[in-house]
């Protein structure tokens, strides 16, 4: 019994630990904003993805993580320390970025995260970056121009159990839907012709255009799922820096740049499907070139 | 478990029906096939008891998965369209004959190879010996295992579900994804397949009483 009372004290004392250790939140309740004020050069932690085509993915020849988010979270970081700061970047995923952002060890997540009412009770958005949404993948030869042209008679792939495929019903109840059990094996099954077009967010089928051209999205996105870079709660200079930041280099063609070098090829700024939030119109194609030509020699 | 089957009856009806289908014609061709490879396994021409075994042993020891995403991904890319329930019922022939190849084999082999030297002196021809003498024999021995195989296969066509076959199991995946009520659906698909291969032991077990198995 003894034995027992005093591995009953040991144990509340170490709740008692874990819970105040929970508590101190510190990292998170630092204003950012003052940091970036105040230090010589201050470091932004970014969460990215590392496992996503085009937006964050590590890349082996490099050893690092590279994508539009990284460089759009690069630029930002320069925007907002006048070129003194440094991005860094920890890999997170759908399920540890919240948590992560929440216990300080991340600043801000541009994770392909779509910016939701049932996200925002949680964490504060900045405005769009990228207008993620549900589309289609084509084969380039195909004649499907948008979810309109789809009649009873075409065949859609989608993905087991997610969003896109209950949307698909409901926005197309006349055409066939055949659910696959994952991207890959819907992708080959649009490459051996069992569906005419395959369905789910755009930024995962411009991921699968880059790896296997002959393909292209057909029409605009039909749902609308932004993207936004997620920050705590209670960073309101913070959230104001970013946004602020967001805006100029929407406005001052690195956003456009950054756009071209990772969408030019799959998704261009013209292009009437473009994910583009730039605030120039960069659909020119003038600057289109001008960003290529441009490129390294 | 009944919501879901009042709310979801015609889907799971549909799915029923698919795999029932299924399960008929891969029973019916792989016995064909499974019992033909089997007896050629035997023969005593090298080249062709060469090739019965290659077959058998290749399909035998690949996982159906494969066999199935060959026929849905790979021949319609090359060749000529094949829908996911296709795919699937093929794969799932091919998966099964070998399976009864080896049964068959294995039954035909118990039988004592003085039995077809005997036949063979009596100027009997090879065939001939194997359709009087030897196969009705070797049935008795093969139809056990034969009828466990027939189960698993009714089993192993949930494989339809990963190729967009519109089994069972597909419209299961798509009544636990809708409804999240998960648990439930599972148990009711998974009775929903007894009532498949319960009748099927049962039928197995009055076939094999017909035929004196149990009689040795």
């Amino acid at each position: 019994m003894k034995f027992m009372k005093r591995m009953a004290g040991r144990l509340i004392l170490l709740m008692v630990a874990l819970v105040l250790a929970s508590c101190g939140q510190s990292a998170a309740e630092v204003d950012i904003a003052e940091r970036i004020e105040e230090e010589e050069t201050p470091v932004l932690t970014w969460g990215v993805k590392a496992d996503t085509n085009l937006f964050g993915f590590y890349s082996i020849e490099s050893g690092q993580i590279e994508g539009f988010d990284v460089d759009i979270a690069k630029a930002l970081t320069d925007e907002m320390t006048d070129g003194e700061g440094e991005a860094e970047f920890v890999e997170v995923t759908s399920k540890t970025r919240i948590p992560l952002l929440k216990n300080g060890k991340i600043d801000g997540i541009l994770a392909t995260m779509t910016i939701t009412e049932e996200r925002e009770k949680e964490v504060d958005f900045s405005d769009s970056y990228f207008n993620g949404g549900q589309s289609l993948l084509v084969p380039e030869d195909s004649e499907i121009d948008g979810i309109e042209d789809l009649t009873e008679n075409d065949t859609v792939l989608a993905i087991k159990g997610s969003n896109s495929t209950q949307t698909m019903r409901e926005l197309a109840p006349q055409v066939e839907v055949l659910d696959l059990e994952n991207y890959s094996e819907g992708f080959v099954a649009l490459q051996s012709g069992q569906g005419d077009t395959l369905t789910t967010d755009n930024a995962i089928l411009l991921g699968m255009i880059a790896t296997n051209p002959g393909y292209r999205l057909a029409g605009a996105n039909f749902t609308e799922e932004p993207y936004g870079v997620a920050i705590n709660k209670g960073q309101e200079d913070f959230h104001e820096m970013l946004d602020e930041a967001l805006d100029t280099i929407q406005g001052n063609g690195v956003y456009d740049e950054i756009y071209a070098h990772w969408f030019g090829d799959v998704l261009p700024a013209d292009s009437p499907n473009s994910a583009s939030t730039s605030t120039t119109g960069a659909a020119d194609p003038e600057v289109d070139e001008e960003v290529e030509s441009g490129g390294e020699e | 478990m009944i919501s879901l089957l009042q709310q979801y009856w015609p889907l799971l009806l549909e799915g029923f029906i698919n795999t029932l289908i299924a399960s008929m014609i891969a029973l019916v061709f792989s016995l064909i096939i499974g019992s033909l490879m089997g007896m050629l396994q035997v023969t005593s021409n090298k080249i062709v008891s060469g090739l019965a075994n290659a077959y058998v042993e290749f399909f035998r020891n690949i996982p159906l998965l494969i066999i199935v995403m060959f026929f849905y991904v790979v021949i319609p890319m090359y060749w000529v369209g094949i829908s996911g329930f296709w795919a699937g019922t093929i794969g799932l022939t091919i998966y099964t004959s070998s399976f009864i190849a080896d049964n068959v084999r294995a039954g035909i082999l118990t039988v004592p190879k003085g039995q077809m030297e005997a036949g063979l002196s009596q100027g009997m021809k090879q065939m001939q010996i194997m359709r009087y003498v030897i196969l009705p024999q070797a049935i008795r021995i093969v139809l056990p295992p034969l009828g466990n195989q027939f189960i698993n296969l009714v089993k192993n066509s949930s494989i339809l579900a990963m190729v967009a076959g519109l089994d069972l199991m597909y419209y299961g995946d798509f009544v636990a994804m809708e409804t999240f009520n998960t648990l439930s659906t599972y148990v009711l698909v998974g009775l929903i397949y007894l009532v498949i291969t319960l009748p099927l032991t049962y039928f197995t077990r009055k076939l094999e009483d017909k035929l004196g198995v149990h009689n040795n």
